[in-house]
């Protein structure tokens, strides 16, 4: 079954005090799909996701199922988009719970809230035993989970991950992808995921966009930019 | 027992207008030096209307409050860019401004002499007029705005200014418009100020600019950095314990000409030594 496009970059241009970080980034994401972002510390990914958002300014056109956009993160967070930041930004002195609930701000509905919050205990096992605890006492791991479910909370169309595994250990890292994919598969949500970890995020992509000096380098599937050189040239800054 | 009733009357107008520096300033995150000029619209608000028009106190309770809320709306807007210490000097700047309008308009304020005679409260043909009446009055409006104030912790909305306090740009990703909860919480604070306001203008009978100073709005910073900053409970111990300190102080003996000097070395040094092992204070959430 072909899959419907959900959100087209196109030649989008955006930075920070009037310099552009990223140069004329056109990319695709089809529902229920997972797309990565890659490239080495100043290549402009998480950029591209705050352009998307509306955290900045860009020129160029972003498309939302077919039509135009003006981001902001009202409007976004209203059509379905959710965005879960680098360094987890969990609220430290509301409990899980709470941080959860605080998640479905555009629902409107108080008992629409609690029941979904309720949902995604179910989703995230660990997080259920800890509802009632302050955030701020969970490990890095589970400050992530407990982000990404945030995240989950307006069930979004896409979701918007930006370096959900940083500073985790390896087997922290190996679960959050799992989670990451079994919200793809049972959600349908689609995915965009800036990732240093490229080992473990590449198997489960459908698709990979490789930037460099804020530009896309190259593209292709997952599988294919794994086998192929593109990654080495960039990292060891031969691109 | 007069002496007990007049210190527990302040103790719980000071326990209002610290209920209401917590909500702005402890739940919120905001640094407002505001909390004095609305203490002192509320309590100019009632001098004038029972001085001018014989307006009853009661009256001046449901009217104060509102005017307090229009001002803070006004004030609220126009300083919604700033954050941190820029809003603390945003609000110095208010309660100075304040500070010169009710010292420099005579006809309506009394100026530097302020106003005098202001009424006690009268419901039903029955005067306030006793302490122990008064006391009743006082800790019937302090239990209101601490039911108000423990309500909206407990709610969503209390929740949410939790979280503006913690990282606002946070709550944004989830399209929280965050400068209307802010408003919301200044506007909120400013009116329950006022409701103390009223009461200590119809308590005390006189009022003048001096009440209405910055050290006014430090002493109310002092109340909830000791309580402990974000708690109901720690608002209400450290207006208690602020305004008991320093009459109990009266009595431990001191040489006279010294006496008021090591009242406030004592209870600075107090303040020192909480913050030095205690930073988040007697009961408290957070740290400043």
């Amino acid at each position: 079954m072909k899959k419907e496009l959900l959100l087209e970059l196109k030649n989008v241009s955006a930075g920070y005090s009037g310099q552009n970080v990223i140069h004329d980034i056109s990319l695709l994401i089809d529902e229920a799909e997972i797309v990565a972002l890659m490239g080495p510390n100043g290549a402009g990914k998480s950029t591209i996701l705050k352009a998307i958002f509306g955290f900045i300014t860009h020129t160029g056109s972003i498309l939302y199922e077919g039509e135009k956009i003006y981001p902001s993160p009202q409007n976004l967070v209203k059509m379905g988009v959710a965005f879960v930041p680098q360094g987890r930004r969990v609220f430290a002195n509301l409990t899980v719970k709470e941080n959860i609930e605080i998640g479905g701000f555009s629902l409107n509905d108080e008992i629409e809230c609690i029941r979904r919050a309720e949902h995604l205990m179910h989703l995230f096992p660990i997080l259920s035993t800890k509802q009632n605890e302050y955030a701020g006492a969970l490990s890095g791991g589970q400050q992530q989970l407990l982000s990404i479910a945030r995240g989950l909370m307006t069930q979004p169309k896409l979701l918007l991950l930006d370096e959900p595994t940083l500073g985790l250990s390896p087997k922290v890292v190996k679960e959050i992808f799992k989670t990451i994919k079994d919200i793809n598969e049972d959600q349908k949500t689609a995915i965009l995921v800036v990732e240093h970890n490229l080992h473990s995020l590449l198997p489960i992509t459908d698709r990979a966009y490789v930037l460099a000096h804020g530009k896309i380098v190259a593209s292709d599937t997952g599988g294919a930019i794994a086998g192929s050189d593109i990654l080495e040239q960039v990292f060891m800054g031969k691109i | 027992m007069e002496y007990i009733f007049h210190i527990f009357i302040l103790i719980f107008i000071y326990g209002i207008l610290a209920i209401a520096q917590n909500l702005v300033m402890g739940s919120t995150g905001l640094l407002t030096l505001g909390g004095a000029a609305f203490y002192g619209i509320g309590a100019y608000t009632a001098a004038i209307l029972a001085t001018k028009f014989g307006v009853n106190i009661f009256a001046s309770l449901a009217l104060a409050p509102i005017l307090a809320g229009i001002i803070a709306c006004v004030v609220g807007v126009s300083f919604a860019r700033f954050r941190d210490d820029y809003f603390m000097l945003a609000t110095l700047g208010f309660l100075m401004i304040f500070h010169t309008v009710v010292r420099n308009w005579e006809e309506l304020t009394g100026g530097a002499y302020g106003i005098a005679g202001i009424s006690k409260p009268e419901l039903f043909n029955f005067t306030f007029q006793t302490p122990a009446s008064f006391l009743l009055l006082a800790l019937a409006i302090f239990l209101l705005t601490l039911g108000i104030s423990y309500r909206i912790s407990r709610s969503s909305f209390g929740r949410v200014l939790n979280a503006i306090r913690e990282d606002e740009d946070a709550l944004k990703i989830f399209g929280y418009k965050t400068s209307s909860y802010k408003l919301l919480a200044f506007t909120l604070g400013a009116s329950l100020s006022a409701c103390a306001g009223v009461l200590f203008a119809s308590y005390i009978t006189f009022i003048d600019s001096n009440f209405f100073t910055i050290n006014e709005s430090l002493l109310l910073w002092s109340m909830i950095i000791l309580g402990g900053i974000g708690r109901n409970r720690g608002a209400v111990v450290g207006a208690f314990i602020l305004i008991i300190v320093p009459e109990f102080l009266r009595f431990v003996g001191f040489p006279t000409e010294f006496a008021g000097l090591l009242r406030q070395f004592i209870y600075g040094s107090l303040l020192v030594l909480l913050m030095l092992f205690r930073p988040n204070g007697i009961l408290g959430k957070y740290k400043l």
